[in-house]
């Protein structure tokens, strides 16, 4: 999977670094952004973060401040009118993303982390280990992974603990599987042989010698977790499930405003914008990396 | 006797594919019951009376061992006898099974709908590689991909239902006792937005496998030997490129399982998504045991078809049989 496939990607030179087999992260980044789109999802994606990072401290109300008349588009002092309960639909909007970005931020560095872990182990160990490790896996793929966190979620509480948890778990056999794809041909060859026989230990060999070289399978599944983790706690906190009670959430705007959509636009254009941006711009970032890493665009299923 | 070989196949997925619901629905019943909160007392309220949470958790068996409860539920599931709602009191083939349908309905149009456009996008930009088409539907594949089934779906609202064009209802209109294509119109963006929600993977794939082909030897001696382009293309490429796509769609159906909780929300869609919310909240096990069985159900039926249906096409599996 690391090998360039020089003959699909016009786009990477084709030469050194297609022979070389091994290619280094900071190659992989730096062919990803002379892609137009990966420049253009960077700047997107950049965008979105800064506003749901920074927007809290520019909002001109809180979160949960009553300013007037609920569903009142043009109302005074506000700039884009007010929601279903009265609140600032402009500064719920810059409270909203935050609690997103950062459950997808965690989730996805648990489902990722976990996902590579048992991925390189089942290539590593081959034989029945393997097989059984992925079969277990496999059975959770069974469930779509919002059935499982919504039910999961709904059983305990959702609070930021418990969607961290069921996101990233549920993402951990989708990861395991691509690791495995990608590791399975690195553990064949001869250097880990090598490795073995001058006696490093299993561990060593899994991290030292094996994890380099599926960085860049790694960065880009990284990288398209975090865009599906954003785009499943939004989901869950639309169908309702958000830590706090009424807290400004992108997703939960959604459905709050939802049904004055005719007469209150702003409350549901701005969050559906925002995660349409965030999502996109990764999005693209993703598309730009795979391109580099397996040479054609990635016909990834979408599990 | 040509057909044994097949058949035979055929058995063995079937049995490993009966093997892995029972092991899933252990899973389903062991994780339900493990579950934090007693269902009776939730039922009951606050101020329910030790007496009563006990007679009510008789009257549903739920003072008997675990095993004995899952092999009666599992014997209910087999026999059609799939048991009482906890917070409807009636039974689950009166409740939940017209909106089993009606979800499944909604799956079944949006595959119907989905695989021959995702299947004609992609061999069309393989064989546009690079040019035009290609370049622009992947970027609009792309953008579908990477946003979640319900900004997909209040997008179309807005393009379609309110602000831009007026020309679809924003909701379904349906009661739960009325069969799913009584109001197609209000069917429509439901669908629209599942379709937009799997055609992307599917199409990706399809060109993929499609560029592979394109690029085979026995493509180029098609066309060596003089073989119209039409014919290479509908009797050599396409068939042998479709055989790697079984998967995707497989899996992409079995996502779309999940994808209808969200956008039969969004539409407000009497099927299996609005039933489970409520379930859930309402700790009324046998209504999620029975969807999260069903839906898994979805999974293993679609990924067999895929598994039978990738031999069928692809005749070196076809002759190693």
């Amino acid at each position: 999977m690391t090998v360039i496939d020089a003959g699909h990607a016009p786009s990477t030179p084709s030469g050194s670094a297609s022979v070389l087999a091994v290619d280094r992260p900071p190659s992989v980044l730096r062919q990803a952004l002379r892609m137009r789109r990966t420049q253009i999802g960077l700047v997107v994606a950049g965008v979105m973060v800064a506003i749901a990072l920074f927007g809290p401290y520019l909002a001109p109300y809180g979160a949960r401040e009553y300013v007037g008349s609920p569903n009142v588009r043009n109302a005074p002092k506000t700039r884009f009118g007010t929601d279903y309960f009265g609140q600032d639909v402009w500064s719920r909007f810059l409270h909203g993303g935050r609690s997103i970005l950062i459950l997808a931020v965690c989730a996805t560095i648990l489902g990722v982390g976990l996902g590579t872990l048992f991925g390189l182990a089942a290539a590593y160990a081959r034989g029945r280990t393997d097989e059984l490790l992925m079969r277990a896996l496999d059975i959770l793929l069974a469930f779509p992974q919002v059935l499982l966190s919504l039910v999961v979620i709904a059983m305990f509480s959702p609070s930021g603990f418990v969607v961290v948890l069921t996101v990233g778990f549920t993402t951990v056999p989708r990861v395991a599987r691509i690791m495995r794809g990608a590791a399975i041909g690195v553990v064949e060859r001869d250097f880990i042989g090598a490795a073995e026989a001058i006696g490093e230990s299993r561990r060593r060999v899994l991290f030292s010698e094996i994890l380099p070289n599926v960085s860049a399978t790694l960065l880009v599944e990284a990288n398209l977790r975090l865009t599906y983790a954003v785009g499943l706690i939004a989901s869950l906190s639309f169908l309702g499930f958000t830590p706090e009670l009424n807290s400004a959430n992108w997703g939960l705007m959604i459905q709050e405003n939802g049904s004055a959509l005719t007469v209150q636009p702003w409350g549901v254009f701005l969050p559906t914008f925002a995660i349409a941006a965030l999502t996109v711009g990764n999005g693209l970032i993703s598309d730009g990396l795979s391109r580099v890493v397996a040479g054609i665009d990635r016909g990834k299923a979408n599990v | 006797m040509r057909h044994t070989p097949i058949l035979r196949f055929v058995a063995k997925r079937v049995l490993f594919g009966l093997l892995t619901l029972l092991v899933i629905s252990v899973l389903i019943f062991g994780v339900t019951q493990a579950l934090p909160s007693d269902p009776a007392a939730v039922m009951l309220g606050r101020d329910a009376t030790p007496e009563a949470v006990a007679a009510l958790r008789h009257d549903f068996g739920m003072d008997r061992s675990l095993p004995s409860q899952y092999t009666h539920w599992l014997g209910g599931v087999v026999s059609g006898d799939l048991g009482t709602s906890f917070s409807t009191r009636l039974p689950l083939s009166e409740y939940i099974t017209p909106r089993v349908a009606n979800s499944l309905f909604l799956l079944a149009c949006a595959g119907l709908v989905s695989i021959p456009i995702s299947l004609a996008i992609g061999a069309y930009a393989a064989l546009k590689r690079d040019k035009g088409f290609d370049n622009a539907s992947s970027l609009v594949l792309l953008v579908l991909a990477a946003m979640p089934e319900f900004v997909v779906g209040t997008l179309l609202v807005i393009l379609l239902a309110t602000f831009v064009f007026k020309v679809l209802p924003a909701t379904t209109y349906l009661s739960p006792d009325q069969p799913p294509w009584a109001d197609m119109k209000g069917l429509v963006l439901p669908v629209l937005t599942l379709v937009c929600a799997v055609t992307p993977y599917v199409a990706r794939v399809m060109r993929a496998s499609m560029v592979e082909v394109l690029e085979s030897d026995y493509v180029e001696m098609a066309r060596l030997k003089g073989m119209p382009e039409r014919t290479v293309l509908l009797r050599h490429a396409l068939p042998n490129s479709v055989g790697p796509v079984f998967q995707v769609i497989a899996l992409n159906l079995a996502y779309l399982a999940g994808g209808v909780i969200i956008v039969e929300r969004l539409f407000n869609f009497p099927g299996i998504g609005s039933a489970l919310g409520e379930a859930v909240r309402s700790r009324d096990l046998p209504v999620v045991q029975f969807l999260a069985l069903v839906i898994a159900a979805v999974y293993v039926l679609t990924n067999l078809l895929a598994d039978v249906g990738t031999v069928l096409v692809t005749p070196r599996l076809r002759t190693r049989l």
